[in-house]
């Protein structure tokens, strides 16, 4: 007991509605961008499906299926904790942390793919092109940038937990911490999930 | 219980600490809301210092002290310092830090350490901005509203600035998702949503907008310095960008800001007037849920600022009737703190006349409001002193005074000392005397045409000017005497008793200052927060 005098499960709780809150502050983290392509769709409706049409569907399924998966690890993670099963949760946090990497890998490989096709803002070739088209890998790069740091944030923290993990942590408010970690991945998934229409499907 | 809590409180070594770290580094939301409380202060009176000297500058016609370049310097400081360091942060960070936890029952907020973070990133943020201003190419001279396209291609370091509010931003929304949860699960037992003092009522409903509004604007500035790093081009009319969507998403967030700043302003004199009358508040749920309806309300006017920036006319009426709208939750406030007055045993002190000069100025501030939330006088009045004079009137005569209020009230709680009452009293009058020559005249300005943001004025308006500017001085004499009178009382005043005011509320239960655990025993709430029966 702290200074606070608050049981662990009470503190649990306490944890677990300030993490959906932050959640919740992290939707409209999101919502400014996304407006902005809302109104932007709207206006250069037919540059932003020739822009869209340019990204690798290909790359963009792939990393979907890849989050997804993590979400799936994570999940199994979180309960792995709360059983107090150690191998298990090391082993699940592990193939969470390697799939989010993977998913960055492919993001930057992506990324330099359009770099190199001169798409990038402010590139000399953007001069020649639609301004829907300028706008929508603006936004593209502003919004998939964002998304990537969130996620890279997330492989550092799920590294966290792994090495306290390995460090014989399991009880006390480990599995508390895990849950909250295990909401955040799945928030950054969720974004991903709106992302991945936007910029890909509806090209 | 005994009076030592002073020596046992501030002077005892926090976990064999001392000096200045057992401060920074403490976890203890009363030291958090002492450290927010210099902190502001400090802003504060930096902020006040470059008021004066812009009023200044209309002196004489032509540059007095400062060419047009730095004018424009002084006013986006003067703003980002008054608001972002200032009056956002300074009522939740001081009096909700420090008596939010003790007026529900509790030991302390929910996320202790989250907390110290919290004012960690307010320092960030506050060293980012006095960075922006001595390094790079000079301070930004776009107004604290960071317009595109100007802020997209000023040579002025208007980045670095943006950064600091980002990280002010991540400050308050820490706060406010503390706040949150401090007020869900850490209520004492039998207190219940209804029996909470309406000051807890007001920070919750601000904290919620801290929450979901800052948000909003730390991306759209985030998207302002990846357009000035990199050029992606959404705000950028040459690329297809549309600057009237920054004004939006800017407004967004920076019109629910002002209800950070009011609501617990709003808070604060909820708490002091039933105290100073005597008797139990009148319509305590139509206080709580007007507060919840500001904030909801307040959230859909944000358009008010925008009416000839350039977008529908449904839209702009639809703005139009909100900001109408969200007038009657304020009225609802306001007639219940008269109406709580009436037949009250009315006791004249310091904390009671600084919130009757809330309400007068508060009232000016919101009226004046309705006359510039109507469409036809806004596109006559918008971009003139008039603004000025009614924001002036709503943040520093509202939020501005609550605070002050609320620091002449707290002050014996939080510092264990009484304050003269003479002295107190004395600046309270030179700043409503000196509030009042300041800001009037620019309403009549205003309405004769005098564009804001100007380093120089034509000579018909230098008469209203000069006036202006003798209220200035008038206003800062008042503000010296008024923190000189505190500092005074911190070292010399006499011990403060527990209740010195015959409060009702938790706080006054306990000794001046509280000790290091709030309660010995988390109390049982048995009645209402104002039942002085």
């Amino acid at each position: 007991m702290g200074k606070t005098g608050v049981r662990d499960d009470a503190r649990g709780a306490a944890a677990r509605l300030g993490m959906w809150l932050f959640i919740a502050t992290e939707a409209f983290f999101f919502l400014a961008p996304l407006l902005l392509y809302a109104a932007y769709r709207y206006r250069y409706a037919y540059d932003f499906r020739a822009a869209g049409g340019e990204l690798n569907l290909f790359t963009g399924a792939a990393n979907t299926a890849v989050l997804l998966t993590s979400s799936l690890t994570m999940a199994l993670a979180v309960n792995a904790g709360q059983r107090g099963d150690k191998r298990l949760t090391a082993v699940l946090l592990a193939a969470t942390i390697i799939l989010g990497s993977v998913f960055l890998v492919i993001k930057y490989f992506e990324w330099t793919a359009k770099i190199s096709h001169g798409i990038y803002p402010n590139s000399e070739t953007f001069s020649g092109r639609a301004r829907g088209e300028v706008i929508f890998w603006g936004l593209y790069f502003f919004i998939t940038g964002l998304h990537g740091l969130h996620v890279f944030i997330g492989v550092c923290l799920l590294t966290v937990m792994l090495f306290m993990r390995l460090a014989n942590a399991s009880g006390g408010r480990y599995p508390a911490r895990l849950e909250n970690c295990g909401l955040y991945w799945h928030a950054v998934d969720v974004i991903w999930i709106y992302i991945f229409p936007f910029f890909y499907l509806m090209g | 219980m005994d009076n030592a809590g002073e020596a046992v409180y501030y002077r005892n070594k926090v976990r064999g600490r001392a000096g200045v770290r057992q401060w920074i580094f403490s976890t203890d939301h009363k030291r958090i809301g002492v450290l927010y409380l210099v902190s502001v202060l400090a802003m504060f009176s930096s902020g006040v210092v470059l008021g004066v000297l812009m009023r200044l500058e209309l002196l004489t016609p032509g540059p007095t002290l400062m060419g047009p370049q730095t004018y424009n310097s002084m006013f986006t400081l003067h703003g980002v310092i008054m608001l972002f360091l200032f009056i956002i942060p300074a009522a939740p960070g001081v009096f909700g830090n420090f008596f939010l936890p003790i007026l529900i029952g509790a030991n302390d907020v929910a996320f202790p350490r989250l907390n110290l973070l919290s004012w960690w990133f307010y320092m960030a943020g506050a060293a980012i901005a006095v960075a922006s201003i001595l390094i790079g190419a000079g301070p930004p001279d776009t107004g604290w509203t960071f317009y595109a396209p100007y802020s997209l291609f000023t040579g002025q370091d208007v980045s670095l600035a943006l950064f600091a509010v980002f990280v002010l931003g991540l400050s308050s929304v820490l706060t406010g998702i503390n706040f949150i949860v401090t007020v869900h699960n850490m209520r004492a037992p039998g207190m219940g949503w209804f029996r909470m003092p309406l000051f807890v009522w007001s920070i919750y409903a601000t904290a919620w907008i801290q929450a979901l509004a800052t948000p909003v604007v730390g991306t759209t500035f985030l998207l302002v310095i990846a357009e000035r790093f990199f050029g992606i081009g959404v705000f950028d009319p040459a690329k297809g960008g549309d600057p009237i969507l920054y004004q939006h998403l800017f407004w967004i967030y920076s019109h629910p800001a002002v209800y950070i700043m009011i609501l617990p302003a709003m808070g604060i004199i909820t708490e002091i007037i039933p105290v100073f009358a005597r008797k139990t508040v009148f319509g305590y749920r139509a206080i709580a849920y007007s507060s919840l309806a500001i904030a909801g309300v307040g959230s859909l006017v944000w358009g008010h600022h925008m009416f000839v920036s350039g977008y529908s006319y449904t839209a702009g009426v639809l703005f139009s009737f909100f900001t109408f709208l969200v007038a009657i939750p304020s009225a609802v406030k306001v007639f219940n703190w008269i109406a709580t007055l009436h037949k009250g045993s009315i006791v004249f002190s310091t904390p009671m006349l600084y919130a009757f000069c809330f309400i007068f100025l508060f009232s000016i501030g919101g009226l004046t409001g309705l006359m510039l939330g109507a469409l036809s006088m806004n596109v006559v009045l918008h971009g003139t002193y008039f603004v000025v004079g009614h924001f002036h009137y709503v943040k520093f005569g509202g939020a501005g005074f609550a605070f002050f209020a609320g620091l002449h009230y707290w002050f014996p709680k939080m510092s264990g000392r009484l304050y003269s009452r003479m002295r107190a009293n004395i600046a309270l009058f030179l700043l409503f005397a000196g509030f009042n020559m300041l800001y009037f005249p620019m309403f009549i300005l205003g309405i004769e045409g005098m564009p804001r943001r100007y380093f120089d004025a034509l000579p018909q308006y230098h008469f209203w000017q000069a006036v202006s500017i003798a209220g200035s001085w008038v206003l800062a004499a008042g503000i010296i005497l008024m923190l000189a009178n505190l500092v005074h009382a911190l070292f010399r005043g006499e011990k403060a008793p527990e209740n010195p005011w015959a409060g009702a509320t938790l706080e006054w239960t306990i000794p001046s200052p509280p000790a290091h655990e709030n309660f010995v025993k988390i109390p049982e709430i048995r009645r209402g927060p104002y039942d002085y029966r």
